[in-house]
């Protein structure tokens, strides 16, 4: 059985000395150990950005795509095989940016994967714009006097969108960031996880003692329900969405795959791709 | 007898003139006739004005006719709009709840038919369709049980009743075409089909089929005029075989989402038309770089931006070759029948796989749209090749990833499915070495350009041009592509016909492009004509670039949103000699 570390490969990644982006790959390592995954069972499919990077840096199947479409590359992929335990990842700009739109469908849509978002409010690789995450207020290269636009809530708008699993973590919790990100790949559809990922060089404000000060960690609340959507979405505004823990999940909604008629078990990269001569008559003689 | 004629049927949209349109032609279609439809159309669901042309013939015709013989009208709009195309003496055959008039100086006849008076007497004035139907079967000599036998396929769940009275409908309009007409209607006998009952097919479902039998199982796609039909095909297929259509959000969905599902391991392929490919553009470069298979049908229709949504144009050609940043290897392949969309839909899974690149199937919205006889498909012809795929590698040497980019000869790299084991590798848009991992290093760079673009060097596509070409040495070549080469025969008929002689050509494989068999055609030409529905000459210029010969070559344009008429391309041509 593999361990977290056979999901390590020889690669250095490039990212900044202290960013938040190194936990989150190791905590990606670790749960696809602790679910039981071989290397070849997981594919990463991520975005452009910093955070896109990660998709190189574990030893799995990685796909790294365009700026904001991580989600649609990596909901066709487990459509072609459903047995591949398939991850996307992404920055905030790549999700609610570019990629909104995607993010929205992919959550009603309800395809079995795993979306990580690595949440450091503002945009890292392109040096320091502002992100739809970006506090009003907030100054960064593209807002000189201060972000006029309001800040995204990803745990709302997942919630409205209609998600069968939300979470939320920080990247220095790499326990509870494994656990969740574990709950989510044994989730029977779409989970929607969103990591606060500290930009050390870009984002002064948002900081990991800023975060520390501010989260709220449903973990150490005994009487939180997270099959409650009500609850969930009254927790999220009282804290301003800084809770982190599950959220919500709902374990009765069947994943888009188990609803699409005549959808096999075996992935369809697997199965016969020829048709008999006879289904190909029958279907030649409908233009008759 | 005649062997051939031309019927419209008119009236506001919404009103059932498809159904009409379409149990009339299936009942010729199973006559034995030859058909070829045209619809005019526009971009509203209720009201407007709008009609469907259908050839009728008893040889193979692809064009539709200069003139017009049966005017079917539900309004006098469509008289109006419609009387200039009959031709000396047509019939016209009209409700006559509107109290239908001829315009001015038209020499045709008009029956005034009571179809609604007859429909509503039957029960329901819905059925005004099957009274004009029945009619338009009396004028032509055909036996309105054949009508009624298809009046019963499409009416069976309705429920007897509703079979029954339908019938009742064909059957009272044709009998009042012949208690009514005094005058003889022999002029519009159509001698008799042959019976064969051929295939009778949009150029849409031609390539969903092909889709379908070149082992496609999933299709993202997003509606938009003339391509939803192909989703709409494959969604009601597709889950007999284990497979799916997913409308998604945008087309950029639906392009990321089929090279995804490549990715895989699974065929798939989008649909779209102009307004939906510029927006795959970056995705289809994305396919390029990562070498991963794809497959998009670009269904053109008369841009730029909206343009004319539901007209034929041509315009796409520059976009589909020239498009996405930067330099991938790109292969554009452009069928000229609804035969041929069916076999280069499968072609086009092939080519993808073969060449791990994007793969573009265009055609025309006559063709995507325009439903017309077609000879029968051939199942041997059938070959799925997946190309370089490897199912079991060899474990990597230590430290190492599977080399999915290798640089071999011919610049196609092994293949490998994620889920294999022994097959892990990086794909990434990002420049990359052989592992696939990003690359900045110049040479690396240069290496990879060159083997990505070195793998159509050769390519080896079936019937890159089609070439009719009885003469050696012709006065005129005349070049096009996608649905114009009916037309243009019918018009090489003519001029033939004035001692011109003038072979044909059409280019299949637009991208890259057959210098060494167009210029031999072009050789055995004096003039070169290309006629295209765009403004601007996209294919001509592709000529010009690639085989050279300016001074030869000239351009018949027409975008007007119409399809040419063979009158147009044989008064252009007749004029050039
Ligand atoms: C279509 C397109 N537009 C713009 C860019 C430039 N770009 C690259 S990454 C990025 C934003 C990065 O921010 P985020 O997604 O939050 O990722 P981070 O770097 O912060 O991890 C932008 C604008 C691009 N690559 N593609
Ligand atoms: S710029 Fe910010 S997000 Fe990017 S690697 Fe450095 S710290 Fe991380
Ligand atoms: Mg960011």
């Amino acid at each position: 059985m593999a361990t977290f570390k056979d999901f390590r490969n020889k690669v250095k990644p490039n990212w900044c000395p202290g960013c938040g982006d190194f936990s989150i790959q190791a905590a990606i390592q670790r749960a696809s150990a602790n679910v039981g995954l071989e290397p070849e069972d997981l594919a990463v499919v991520s975005g452009i950005g910093c955070s896109g990077r990660v998709s190189g840096y574990i030893n799995a199947y990685g796909f790294h795509g365009i700026h904001g479409r991580a989600l649609p590359i990596a909901q066709g992929l487990k459509m072609a095989n459903r047995e591949l335990t398939v991850v996307a990842s992404g920055g905030d700009g790549d999700g609610f940016a570019i990629g909104m739109g995607h993010t929205i469908h992919a959550i009603r849509r309800n395809i079995n994967i795993t979306y990580i978002v690595m949440d450091n409010q503002i945009y890292g690789l392109t040096k320091g714009q502002t992100s739809p995450r970006s506090a009003f207020g907030f100054k960064t290269k593209s807002t000189p006097a201060g972000s006029i636009e309001s800040a995204l809530s990803p745990l709302e708008m997942a919630l409205a969108a209609g998600a069968s699993f939300v979470a939320q973590s920080f990247s220095s919790n790499l326990k509870q960031l494994t656990g969740l990100i574990e709950e989510g790949m044994k989730h029977e559809g779409f989970s929607f996880i969103n990591v606060f990922s500290p930009c050390v060089t870009f984002n002064k404000i948002n900081t990991y003692d800023w975060f520390k000060e501010n989260i709220v960690d449903l973990d150490e609340s005994s009487d939180y329900d997270p099959s409650n959507r009500v609850m969930a979405m009254s927790k999220i505004m009282e804290t301003n969405s800084l809770a982190c823990g599950l959220l919500y999940r709902d374990q009765a909604r069947p994943s888009y795959e188990n609803q699409v008629a005549g959808f096999r078990g075996e992935g369809l990269a697997k199965q016969d791709l020829n048709l008999s001569e006879d289904d190909f008559n029958k279907l030649v003689a409908e233009f008759r | 007898m005649i062997s051939q004629l031309s019927w419209k049927i008119g009236g506001q949209q919404g009103e059932g003139l498809e159904s009409t349109d379409r149990i009339f032609s299936n009942a010729l279609n199973r006559e034995g006739y030859y058909l070829y439809g045209y619809r005019h159309f526009s971009s509203r669901i209720k009201g407007g004005h709008t009609n469907n042309k259908i050839r009728i013939s008893t040889k193979p015709i692809r064009a539709i006719s200069d003139d017009l013989d049966i005017l079917v009208a539900f309004d006098q709009e469509t008289i109006d709009l419609n009387a200039y195309e009959l031709r000396k003496g047509g019939v016209v055959i009209a409700d006559a709840k509107f109290n239908p008039e001829l315009p001015e100086g038209i020499d045709a006849r008009l029956f005034d038919v009571p179809f609604t008076a007859i429909a509503e007497e039957l029960g329901t004035s819905l059925m005004k369709n099957m009274v004009a139907t029945g009619a338009s079967a009396a004028v032509l000599g055909i036996d309105v049980g054949i009508v009624q036998k298809v009046v019963e396929e499409e009416f069976s769940r309705k429920g007897a009743a509703v079979v029954e009275k339908n019938c009742q409908a064909v059957a009272r309009g044709a009998q009042y075409i012949l208690d009514t007409s005094e005058i003889s209607l022999d002029g519009f006998k159509l001698e008799p089909g042959d019976g064969e009952g051929r295939l009778f097919v949009i150029g849409n479902d031609a390539i969903g089929l092909g889709a379908l039998t070149a082992g496609c199982r999933f299709m993202p796609a997003y509606p938009i005029t003339p391509a939803s039909e192909i989703m709409e095909y494959l969604i009601k297929r597709l889950p007999n075989y284990g497979g799916t259509v997913i409308q998604t959000e945008d087309e950029i969905a639906a392009v990321t989402m089929a090279i995804g599902a490549n990715y895989g391991g699974v065929r798939a392929l989008t649909a779209s038309a102009g307004p939906g490919l510029s927006l795959m553009m970056e995705a289809i470069g994305l396919s390029g770089m990562t070498e991963t298979p794809v497959v998009v049908v670009d269904t053109q229709r008369g841009g730029p931006s909206t343009g004319l949504p539901t007209k034929q144009e041509q315009s796409d050609l520059n976009a589909m070759i020239y498009g996405t940043h930067g330099e991938i290897p790109k292969i554009v392949l452009a069928p000229s029948t609804v035969e041929e969309c069916f076999y280069d839909a499968v072609e086009a899974f092939n080519l993808a796989e073969k060449y791990q690149c994007p793969v573009i199937l265009l055609i025309d919205l006559q063709l995507a749209l325009g439903k017309q006889t077609a000879e029968n498909l051939d199942f041997n012809r059938v070959k799925i090749d997946r190309g370089y795929l490897v199912n079991n590698p060899e474990p990597a040497e230590e430290g190492q990833l599977f080399k999915r980019y290798a640089v071999t000869e011919d610049g196609v790299s092994p293949r490998v499915l994620p889920g294999t084991k022994n097959g892990l590798h990086h794909v990434t848009g990002v420049e990359h070495d052989e592992e696939g991992r990003p690359s900045e290093n110049a040479k690396n760079r240069k290496n990879m350009m060159d083997k990505r673009l070195r793998k159509l060097n050769n390519i080896q596509v079936t019937d890159p041009i089609k070439a009719d070409a009885p003469h050696d040495e012709a006065d005129l070549l005349v070049v096009s592509m996608n649905s114009l080469g009916g037309t243009i025969d019918e018009a090489r008929g003519r001029l033939e016909k004035d001692g011109i002689k003038s072979n044909h050509m059409t280019i299949r494989l637009v991208h890259p492009f057959p210098t060494a068999l167009v210029k031999e055609q072009m050789d055995k030409a004096k003039k070169v004509v290309v006629v295209e529905n765009n403004a601007t000459g996209q294919l001509r210029d592709q000529i010009k670039l690639h085989v050279g010969q300016a001074e030869k070559l000239g351009s018949l344009l027409k975008y007007d949103g119409n399809p040419f008429l063979p009158a147009e391309v044989y008064n252009h041509c007749k004029g050039l000699m």
